[in-house]
């Protein structure tokens, strides 16, 4: 099995669904000969072809919406955009058509697309590269939201978008492309979507987290265990929809949840998880949900990025004071 | 005729000195020798900044850098022609032209080094700070220029794109706008060859980007861009027009970006080492030097002083971005709105206690 990091396990998913499903193809910016900004799409032009790898003029909501275009004629584009800050123009099509084609035509179009981006702060980027907007397509029906926190998830879970029927935004947290390798089986064995995956197993409280997060929050357990607090970690992976059963199972066994992302506070994802847990477990409870988020303020430029990010010790923190409160 | 049609590149680009420094037409007589040794003076010291810039990044002492190399007559023959109460709504690569505005080199070097404060001009307190997603820009200009136009003032607004923006809906929806309007603003297109990877061919099939103006019914010119004469005079004429109450002009400057795209970028991956060769020998600097050594306007002596004061300059901003106390945390909230909220003292509190200074965790 290859060691691989997270943007070479997505080069490999890729790779594999292009050699199995003649109907996969590639688009955006700089990904064909250059490989892409991060190489997440290196060498797949030299071996697919320039039909099939294409490179697009800088347009994205171009590149949406011809993906939708594509997609609704029997395609499966995998549109890559640049770097997250650049994904708001995709909204429109992506909110307007992507996620309503199937409802709109009652079935009879539907969208198979997939728009991947590197996602998330800490690589001291300039300006707009940094940027978390996961709860704003999490808001949107019809779409799907998938951010992966490994090399293997990053495998299986794209494998996965790839194949499903319906529009995936896709989420790679740059910050983790580099960070380390595992193990991959580059099988074309795809992980399930609309699955949380549970990493860590504890007794007293369960962290849940997604995407470059779950270094902080897995690192937070560890220190967490050296004062004898056990913690359950739980990888949510697709934000939308939501796995809520899986983290309700885990707040009824534990009775204590800590909710952890690196997009800011208000009205973040975790606004929505810690409702959930509040509507259907709140008597299983036994201290206050918390949520451990980036400030509501605008991403800084590098010099204050690791201030922005949530720390190890804010969590520890916020899982301590969560264990006071019984 | 009132609008241009088309701009045929083979005919109509603007061309004063060629690349060996000859004439090729005659430069008009308001631009005196005086202001082609400014010309030549703000090009060097721009080039000399970005080789500085780019070895400060190479040495982990900067952020990731756009330079300008090879471009250089673009931003400072087009800002050279602006009058300071004018405006200027850059991109990411024009400091050049933010120079000749009056934006500092430490607050250039401050800004991708990673910190806010190098986009609080102390300057030209009306330009705004760099626009990093492409063309967004341009609709802002037009904004801006409209509000002149409405309160009868007599100032411009100059902006900047590449080639890659024009492929952007942004562009074109501003464009478009600007033309209705007729507002007084300049956009000038840098057009150094490439979109990071993706060739200017790749982005666009018309045989000029100058001719984008067409459909929007506005004048459009295409200059050498390398001929830091024919940008400045192009963009004067462009902006007396836009003054006098004439409507926008987008100009088109053919140029090449001899460099990467940007620090992070690597272009030997898609770019031909001969072809940039070949464009070396066309760089605007050496051309307008060999033009004022030939009419004895400029020396070996006054180059090396010129080096000299440019690196001193340089140096000095470096060391001025170099010792600057970095910011806390509560820079993040300080500008967020005019007065930060009551319900976010919370987070800065806890911002504050987690703040390395304070002897917080790290972040
Ligand atoms: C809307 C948007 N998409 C993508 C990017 C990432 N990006 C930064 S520069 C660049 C290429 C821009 O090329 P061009 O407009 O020709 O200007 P140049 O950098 O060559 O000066 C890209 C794709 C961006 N900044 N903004």
């Amino acid at each position: 099995m290859a060691e691989l990091n997270l943007v070479e396990a997505v080069n490999h998913a890729l790779a594999y669904e292009m050699a199995n499903d003649e109907s996969v193809l590639l688009l955006g910016e700089d990904i064909g000969v250059n490989g892409g900004v991060f190489r997440a799409t290196n060498g797949l032009q030299a071996r697919f072809g320039c039909e099939r790898v294409i490179d697009t003029p800088l347009a994205e909501g171009a590149i949406a919406g011809v993906a939708v275009g594509m997609a609704a004629m029997g395609l499966k584009p995998v549109a890559e955009i640049q770097f997250t800050g650049f994904i708001y123009p995709t909204i429109d099509q992506m909110i307007n058509h992507a996620s309503r084609l199937r409802n709109r035509t009652r079935g009879r179009l539907t969208c198979p697309m997939v728009l991947r981006s590197p996602y998330g702060a800490g690589i001291h980027a300039p300006e707009h590269h940094s940027e978390s907007p996961e709860a704003i397509f999490a808001h949107m029906p019809g779409l799907r939201v998938v951010i992966p926190s490994s090399p293997a998830r990053a495998y299986g879970l794209l494998l996965a978008a790839m194949r499903d029927p319906d529009p995936v935004v896709f989420l790679e947290p740059t910050r983790l492309y580099r960070l380390f390798k595992q193990a991959v089986a580059d099988d074309g064995e795809s992980l399930p979507l609309d699955a949380c995956f549970l990493s860590r197993e504890g007794k007293d409280v369960t962290l849940v987290a997604w995407g470059a997060m779950m270094q902080e929050t897995l690192a937070a357990a560890d220190a967490l265990e050296q004062e004898g607090v056990d913690a359950e970690v739980i990888d949510v992976a697709t934000i939308k929809p939501l796995d809520v059963e899986t983290i309700l199972r885990s707040v009824e066994k534990t009775g204590r949840c800590v909710i952890i992302h690196e997009a800011p506070r208000t009205a973040g994802f975790g606004a929505e998880i810690a409702a959930e847990i509040a509507e259907r477990a709140l008597f299983s409870l036994l201290a206050p949900v918390k949520r451990v988020a980036a400030y509501d303020v605008v991403v800084p430029l590098s010099r204050l990025e690791r201030q922005y990010i949530p720390s190890v010790d804010r969590i520890v923190e916020a899982v301590r004071s969560a264990m006071e409160g019984s | 005729m009132g609008i241009h049609t088309s701009v045929d590149p083979e005919t109509d680009t603007v061309r004063f000195l060629s690349p060996e420094g000859a004439l090729c037409r005659p430069i008009p007589s308001s631009i005196g020798d005086e202001l082609l040794v400014m010309l030549y003076r703000a090009m060097t010291r721009t080039r000399i900044f970005d080789g500085k810039a780019v070895a400060l990044q190479r040495t982990g002492q900067l952020g990731t850098f756009a330079s300008a190399l090879g471009q250089e007559a673009v931003g400072v023959g087009a800002a050279a022609a602006m009058q300071a109460r004018d405006v200027l709504a850059p991109s990411y690569r024009d400091h050049g032209a933010q120079f000749l505005r009056g934006m500092t080199m430490a607050e250039c070097l401050l800004y991708w080094g990673g910190d806010e404060r190098g986009s609080d001009f102390a300057g030209p307190r009306l330009d705004f700070p760099n626009c990093v997603p492409v063309a967004t820009q341009i609709a802002h200009a037009v904004g801006a220029a409209y509000a002149f136009k409405l309160r009868r003032e007599d100032r411009v607004v100059l902006t900047f794109i590449g080639d890659g923006g024009t492929s952007n809906g942004g562009f074109y929806e501003a464009l478009n706008m600007a033309g209705v309007w007729k507002t007084p603003a300049v956009i000038v297109i840098n057009n150094n060859g490439w979109a990071i990877s993706t060739p200017c061919a790749r982005e666009c099939a018309a045989a000029s980007l100058a001719q984008k103006s067409v459909a929007v019914g506005i004048e459009g010119r295409q200059v050498d861009g390398n001929d830091v004469v024919a940008v400045y005079d192009t963009v004067r004429q462009a902006i007396e027009k836009a003054r006098a109450g004439q409507g926008p002009t987008l100009i088109e400057a053919l140029t090449y970006r001899l460099g990467d795209h940007t620090t992070a970028d690597d272009a030997t991956r898609y770019r031909d080492p001969e072809l940039v060769r070949r464009e070396w020998t066309r760089e605007p600097i050496a051309r307008l030097r060999a033009y004022l050594t030939r009419k004895g306007a400029w020396s070996q002596h006054k180059e090396d002083a010129l080096q000299r004061e440019c690196l001193e300059e340089v140096g000095q901003a470096v060391n001025a971005y170099l010792g600057a106390q970095p910011a806390d945390c509560n820079a993040m909230f300080d500008h967020l709105y005019a007065a930060l909220p009551a319900s976010y003292s919370y987070q800065r509190d806890m911002a504050r206690r987690f703040s390395p200074r304070n002897g917080g965790g790290h972040g």
